[in-house]
Protein backbone atom coordinates (compact mmCIF):
# COMPACT_ATOMS: atom_id res chain seq x y z
CA UNK A 1 0.00 0.00 0.00
CA UNK A 2 1.26 3.23 -0.94
CA UNK A 3 1.64 6.17 1.81
CA UNK A 4 2.69 9.77 1.81
CA UNK A 5 5.02 11.16 4.20
CA UNK A 6 5.97 14.70 4.24
CA UNK A 7 8.33 17.18 5.91
CA UNK A 8 8.42 20.67 6.25
CA UNK A 9 11.59 23.08 7.09
CA UNK A 10 10.75 25.95 9.02
CA UNK A 11 12.95 28.94 7.99
CA UNK A 12 13.24 29.65 11.86
CA UNK A 13 14.71 33.35 11.58
CA UNK A 14 12.42 34.16 9.74
CA UNK A 15 9.27 32.89 11.64
CA UNK A 16 7.69 35.21 14.29
CA UNK A 17 5.86 32.35 16.34
CA UNK A 18 2.16 33.66 15.96
CA UNK A 19 1.23 30.25 15.75
CA UNK A 20 -1.61 30.22 12.82
CA UNK A 21 -0.44 27.24 11.39
CA UNK A 22 -0.46 24.97 14.38
CA UNK A 23 -4.55 24.52 14.52
CA UNK A 24 -3.77 24.75 10.48
CA UNK A 25 -2.22 21.25 11.11
CA UNK A 26 -4.73 17.83 10.68
CA UNK A 27 -1.57 15.73 12.49
CA UNK A 28 -0.63 17.77 15.14
CA UNK A 29 3.19 18.40 14.27
CA UNK A 30 3.78 21.84 14.90
CA UNK A 31 4.60 23.02 18.05
CA UNK A 32 6.36 26.64 19.25
CA UNK A 33 10.01 25.91 20.59
CA UNK A 34 11.00 27.30 24.02
CA UNK A 35 13.98 29.13 22.25
CA UNK A 36 13.91 32.29 20.52
CA UNK A 37 15.28 33.13 17.23
CA UNK A 38 17.57 36.45 16.23
CA UNK A 39 14.19 38.52 16.71
CA UNK A 40 12.85 36.96 19.98
CA UNK A 41 10.24 35.33 18.92
CA UNK A 42 9.49 31.77 20.20
CA UNK A 43 9.29 30.03 16.82
CA UNK A 44 7.25 27.13 15.93
CA UNK A 45 8.88 23.99 14.50
CA UNK A 46 7.95 20.08 13.99
CA UNK A 47 7.87 18.18 16.88
CA UNK A 48 6.58 15.00 15.18
CA UNK A 49 7.18 13.02 12.20
CA UNK A 50 3.54 12.48 11.03
CA UNK A 51 3.91 14.65 8.79
CA UNK A 52 1.55 13.89 5.55
CA UNK A 53 2.91 17.15 3.45
CA UNK A 54 -0.72 18.55 3.10
CA UNK A 55 0.58 21.96 2.64
CA UNK A 56 -2.09 23.70 5.27
CA UNK A 57 0.31 25.59 7.38
CA UNK A 58 2.19 26.44 4.55
CA UNK A 59 -0.58 27.96 2.85
CA UNK A 60 -2.09 29.47 6.07
CA UNK A 61 1.79 31.03 6.98
CA UNK A 62 1.38 34.51 7.08
CA UNK A 63 5.38 34.82 6.92
CA UNK A 64 5.60 32.20 3.79
CA UNK A 65 8.31 30.37 5.97
CA UNK A 66 7.32 26.67 5.69
CA UNK A 67 8.90 24.80 2.75
CA UNK A 68 6.99 21.32 2.47
CA UNK A 69 8.34 17.93 0.81
CA UNK A 70 5.95 15.24 0.15
CA UNK A 71 7.08 11.74 -1.10
CA UNK A 72 5.26 8.43 -1.60
CA UNK A 73 6.31 5.20 0.32
CA UNK A 74 5.50 1.58 -0.27
CA UNK A 75 5.66 -0.53 2.58
CA UNK B 1 9.01 2.25 6.13
CA UNK B 2 10.39 3.12 9.32
CA UNK B 3 13.74 3.99 8.61
CA UNK B 4 12.78 7.20 6.11
CA UNK B 5 14.31 10.15 7.60
CA UNK B 6 13.64 13.56 6.75
CA UNK B 7 16.81 14.11 4.31
CA UNK B 8 15.03 11.23 2.70
CA UNK B 9 12.01 13.76 1.53
CA UNK B 10 13.84 17.02 1.94
CA UNK B 11 14.55 16.62 -2.03
CA UNK B 12 13.99 18.77 -4.80
CA UNK B 13 12.35 16.48 -6.73
CA UNK B 14 9.82 16.21 -3.52
CA UNK B 15 9.11 19.76 -3.05
CA UNK B 16 5.21 21.00 -2.97
CA UNK B 17 5.29 24.07 -1.71
CA UNK B 18 8.09 27.11 -0.86
CA UNK B 19 8.02 30.76 -0.52
CA UNK B 20 7.44 32.35 -4.23
CA UNK B 21 10.03 34.13 -5.48
CA UNK B 22 8.19 36.95 -6.30
CA UNK B 23 8.23 38.01 -2.55
CA UNK B 24 11.55 39.37 -1.76
CA UNK B 25 13.73 37.38 1.00
CA UNK B 26 12.96 40.47 3.91
CA UNK B 27 11.23 39.26 6.83
CA UNK B 28 7.80 40.89 7.16
CA UNK B 29 7.67 43.88 9.26
CA UNK B 30 3.85 43.17 10.11
CA UNK B 31 3.04 41.83 13.64
CA UNK B 32 2.91 37.96 13.92
CA UNK B 33 -0.23 36.27 12.68
CA UNK B 34 -1.42 40.08 10.57
CA UNK B 35 -3.13 38.92 7.51
CA UNK B 36 -0.94 41.34 5.17
CA UNK B 37 1.06 38.95 5.37
CA UNK B 38 -1.19 35.92 4.04
CA UNK B 39 -2.59 38.56 1.33
CA UNK B 40 0.68 39.50 -0.09
CA UNK B 41 1.90 35.58 -0.17
CA UNK B 42 -1.33 34.92 -2.31
CA UNK B 43 -1.27 37.96 -4.76
CA UNK B 44 2.44 37.00 -5.04
CA UNK B 45 1.47 33.44 -5.92
CA UNK B 46 -0.59 34.63 -8.65
CA UNK B 47 1.57 37.01 -10.32
CA UNK B 48 4.05 33.64 -10.54
CA UNK B 49 1.65 31.41 -11.17
CA UNK B 50 0.43 33.60 -13.95
CA UNK B 51 4.26 34.75 -14.91
CA UNK B 52 3.29 38.19 -15.03
CA UNK B 53 5.94 39.49 -12.73
CA UNK B 54 7.88 41.66 -14.76
CA UNK B 55 4.86 43.48 -16.20
CA UNK B 56 2.90 44.19 -13.00
CA UNK B 57 2.61 47.35 -10.99
CA UNK B 58 1.64 47.31 -7.88
CA UNK B 59 0.27 50.84 -6.02
CA UNK B 60 0.36 50.38 -2.12
CA UNK B 61 -1.11 53.56 -0.77
CA UNK B 62 -0.61 54.91 3.49
CA UNK B 63 -1.38 52.72 5.77
CA UNK B 64 0.12 49.64 7.26
CA UNK B 65 -0.10 48.16 3.34
CA UNK B 66 2.63 51.20 2.48
CA UNK B 67 5.14 48.59 3.36
CA UNK B 68 4.13 46.12 0.65
CA UNK B 69 6.63 47.44 -1.71
CA UNK B 70 9.24 45.84 0.88
CA UNK B 71 8.42 42.62 0.24
CA UNK B 72 6.71 42.56 -3.47
CA UNK B 73 9.42 41.75 -5.97
CA UNK B 74 7.69 43.98 -8.34
CA UNK B 75 7.70 47.43 -9.59
CA UNK B 76 5.72 49.34 -6.61
CA UNK B 77 4.72 53.10 -6.64
CA UNK B 78 3.40 54.69 -3.72
CA UNK B 79 0.07 57.14 -3.68
CA UNK B 80 -0.97 59.63 -1.25
CA UNK B 81 -3.62 58.39 1.06
CA UNK B 82 -6.62 56.98 -0.41
CA UNK B 83 -5.41 57.68 -3.96
CA UNK B 84 -3.89 54.52 -5.07
CA UNK B 85 -6.89 54.35 -7.50
CA UNK B 86 -6.56 57.31 -9.20
CA UNK B 87 -2.66 56.41 -9.29
CA UNK B 88 -3.67 52.93 -10.59
CA UNK B 89 -5.69 54.63 -13.19
CA UNK B 90 -2.87 56.79 -14.75
CA UNK B 91 -0.05 53.82 -14.93
CA UNK B 92 -2.67 51.43 -16.43
CA UNK B 93 -3.44 53.79 -19.30
CA UNK B 94 0.23 54.85 -19.97
CA UNK B 95 1.00 51.14 -19.87
CA UNK B 96 -2.21 48.92 -21.04
CA UNK B 97 -0.13 46.20 -21.54
CA UNK B 98 0.80 45.86 -17.97
CA UNK B 99 -0.93 44.67 -15.03
CA UNK B 100 -1.96 47.05 -12.08
CA UNK B 101 -3.26 46.17 -8.95
CA UNK B 102 -3.80 48.19 -5.51
CA UNK B 103 -3.25 46.66 -2.33
CA UNK B 104 -5.33 48.97 0.28
CA UNK B 105 -6.66 49.02 3.59
CA UNK B 106 -10.10 50.08 5.11
CA UNK B 107 -9.44 52.86 6.07
CA UNK B 108 -7.96 53.96 3.45
CA UNK B 109 -9.92 52.88 0.68
CA UNK B 110 -13.43 53.09 2.68
CA UNK B 111 -12.64 56.55 4.29
CA UNK B 112 -9.89 58.86 3.03
CA UNK B 113 -9.99 57.04 -0.36
CA UNK B 114 -13.78 56.45 -0.87
CA UNK B 115 -14.26 59.25 -3.87
CA UNK B 116 -11.27 58.20 -5.98
CA UNK B 117 -12.46 54.18 -5.06
CA UNK B 118 -16.03 54.88 -6.17
CA UNK B 119 -14.86 56.79 -9.19
CA UNK B 120 -12.40 54.40 -10.61
CA UNK B 121 -14.80 51.78 -10.40
CA UNK B 122 -18.25 53.43 -11.76
CA UNK B 123 -15.23 54.71 -14.50
CA UNK B 124 -14.31 50.70 -15.19
CA UNK B 125 -10.98 51.03 -14.85
CA UNK B 126 -9.38 47.91 -16.29
CA UNK B 127 -7.34 47.28 -12.75
CA UNK B 128 -7.48 45.16 -9.85
CA UNK B 129 -8.05 46.26 -6.44
CA UNK B 130 -7.35 44.47 -3.16
CA UNK B 131 -9.10 45.81 -0.07
CA UNK B 132 -7.78 44.19 3.47
CA UNK B 133 -10.60 45.07 5.77
CA UNK B 134 -9.86 44.51 9.25
CA UNK B 135 -12.06 47.12 10.83
CA UNK B 136 -9.91 49.35 12.31
CA UNK B 137 -7.20 51.46 11.54
CA UNK B 138 -3.74 49.35 12.04
CA UNK B 139 -0.76 51.22 11.58
CA UNK B 140 -1.75 54.99 13.48
CA UNK B 141 -2.53 52.76 16.86
CA UNK B 142 -6.12 51.36 15.85
CA UNK B 143 -8.62 54.16 15.79
CA UNK B 144 -11.98 53.82 14.21
CA UNK B 145 -12.73 53.01 10.84
CA UNK B 146 -15.64 53.06 8.75
CA UNK B 147 -16.03 49.82 9.05
CA UNK B 148 -15.30 49.35 12.64
CA UNK B 149 -18.57 47.26 13.59
CA UNK B 150 -21.17 48.68 15.85
CA UNK B 151 -20.19 48.13 19.55
CA UNK B 152 -16.38 47.08 18.82
CA UNK B 153 -13.85 48.94 20.77
CA UNK B 154 -10.95 50.62 19.06
CA UNK B 155 -8.59 53.88 20.82
CA UNK B 156 -11.28 56.30 19.46
CA UNK B 157 -14.67 54.47 20.65
CA UNK B 158 -13.55 52.93 23.81
CA UNK B 159 -17.15 52.31 24.56
CA UNK B 160 -17.51 51.05 21.19
CA UNK B 161 -19.01 52.46 18.36
CA UNK B 162 -22.16 53.88 19.00
CA UNK B 163 -24.21 53.75 15.87
CA UNK B 164 -26.05 56.68 16.78
CA UNK B 165 -22.97 59.32 16.83
CA UNK B 166 -20.49 57.68 14.81
CA UNK B 167 -22.77 56.26 12.12
CA UNK B 168 -23.42 52.59 10.63
CA UNK B 169 -19.99 50.73 8.99
CA UNK B 170 -19.56 51.30 5.76
CA UNK B 171 -20.11 48.21 3.52
CA UNK B 172 -18.33 49.07 0.46
CA UNK B 173 -17.87 46.33 -1.27
CA UNK B 174 -21.79 45.30 -1.79
CA UNK B 175 -21.77 49.36 -2.62
CA UNK B 176 -19.17 48.94 -5.43
CA UNK B 177 -20.93 45.93 -6.55
CA UNK B 178 -24.05 48.00 -8.02
CA UNK B 179 -22.01 50.15 -10.21
CA UNK B 180 -21.95 49.33 -13.67
CA UNK B 181 -17.82 49.95 -14.13
CA UNK B 182 -16.70 46.65 -11.79
CA UNK B 183 -17.32 43.16 -13.46
CA UNK B 184 -15.96 40.98 -10.82
CA UNK B 185 -16.20 41.79 -6.46
CA UNK B 186 -15.95 39.22 -3.92
CA UNK B 187 -15.10 39.27 -0.33
CA UNK B 188 -13.13 36.38 1.32
CA UNK B 189 -10.51 35.70 4.26
CA UNK B 190 -7.38 34.11 4.93
CA UNK B 191 -7.48 32.56 8.38
CA UNK B 192 -7.62 28.90 7.38
CA UNK B 193 -6.18 27.24 4.59
CA UNK B 194 -9.71 26.16 2.63
CA UNK B 195 -10.14 30.28 2.92
CA UNK B 196 -6.72 31.40 1.95
CA UNK B 197 -7.13 28.43 -1.28
CA UNK B 198 -10.79 30.66 -2.06
CA UNK B 199 -9.25 33.90 -1.98
CA UNK B 200 -6.23 33.06 -3.79
CA UNK B 201 -8.90 32.01 -6.64
CA UNK B 202 -10.68 34.83 -6.39
CA UNK B 203 -7.30 37.18 -6.66
CA UNK B 204 -6.44 34.56 -9.76
CA UNK B 205 -9.80 35.44 -11.40
CA UNK B 206 -9.36 39.56 -10.55
CA UNK B 207 -5.24 39.58 -12.29
CA UNK B 208 -7.18 37.61 -15.46
CA UNK B 209 -9.83 39.74 -15.88
CA UNK B 210 -7.31 42.51 -16.69
CA UNK B 211 -6.68 40.84 -19.95
CA UNK B 212 -10.33 41.16 -20.87
CA UNK B 213 -10.42 44.98 -20.59
CA UNK B 214 -13.73 45.34 -19.48
CA UNK B 215 -14.12 47.06 -16.50
CA UNK B 216 -12.65 47.08 -12.25
CA UNK B 217 -11.87 43.83 -10.20
CA UNK B 218 -12.37 44.01 -6.76
CA UNK B 219 -11.57 41.77 -3.66
CA UNK B 220 -12.10 42.16 -0.24
CA UNK B 221 -9.90 40.60 1.99
CA UNK B 222 -11.63 40.54 5.62
CA UNK B 223 -8.44 40.24 7.35
CA UNK B 224 -7.48 40.20 11.58
CA UNK B 225 -5.65 42.93 13.67
CA UNK B 226 -4.36 41.14 16.85
CA UNK B 227 -2.15 44.00 18.02
CA UNK B 228 -5.13 46.68 17.12
CA UNK B 229 -7.97 44.43 18.46
CA UNK B 230 -5.12 43.33 21.70
CA UNK B 231 -5.56 39.58 21.19
CA UNK B 232 -3.60 36.96 19.96
CA UNK B 233 -3.60 35.75 16.55
CA UNK B 234 -5.57 32.87 16.87
CA UNK B 235 -8.28 34.52 19.16
CA UNK B 236 -8.40 37.22 16.71
CA UNK B 237 -9.02 34.77 13.89
CA UNK B 238 -11.66 33.59 16.08
CA UNK B 239 -13.27 36.94 16.85
CA UNK B 240 -13.23 37.13 13.30
CA UNK B 241 -15.08 34.56 12.37
CA UNK B 242 -17.80 35.32 14.94
CA UNK B 243 -18.38 39.03 14.65
CA UNK B 244 -17.39 40.71 11.57
CA UNK B 245 -18.18 37.33 9.19
CA UNK B 246 -22.17 37.81 10.22
CA UNK B 247 -21.54 41.30 9.17
CA UNK B 248 -19.46 41.04 5.77
CA UNK B 249 -20.34 38.06 4.60
CA UNK B 250 -18.43 35.91 2.20
CA UNK B 251 -18.52 35.10 -1.42
CA UNK B 252 -18.86 36.36 -4.58
CA UNK B 253 -20.69 39.30 -4.67
CA UNK B 254 -20.85 40.22 -8.73
CA UNK B 255 -19.25 38.38 -11.40
CA UNK B 256 -20.76 39.57 -14.96
CA UNK B 257 -17.84 37.68 -16.78
CA UNK B 258 -18.92 33.84 -15.32
CA UNK B 259 -22.40 34.41 -16.65
CA UNK B 260 -21.28 35.35 -20.12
Amino acid sequence: MAKVKGSIVIDIEKCKGCEVCIPACPEEVIAIAQQVNGKGYKYAQPVTDDCTGCTNCAVVCPDGVITVYRMKVTE
Amino acid sequence: MANITDEDIRKPENLVYSRTKVLTENIMSYCPGCGHGTAHRIIAEVIEEMGIQDKTVGIAPVGCSVLAYNFFDLDMQQAPHGRAPAVGTAVKRLLPDHFVFTYQGDGDLAAIGTAETIHACNRGENITMIFINNGIYGMTGGQMAPTTLPGMKSSTSPYGRDVATMGNPLKITELLAQLPGTIYVARHAVHTPAAVRKAKKAVRKAFENQKLNKGTSFVEIVSNCNSGWKMTPNQSNKWMVDHMFPYYPMGEIKDTVGKE
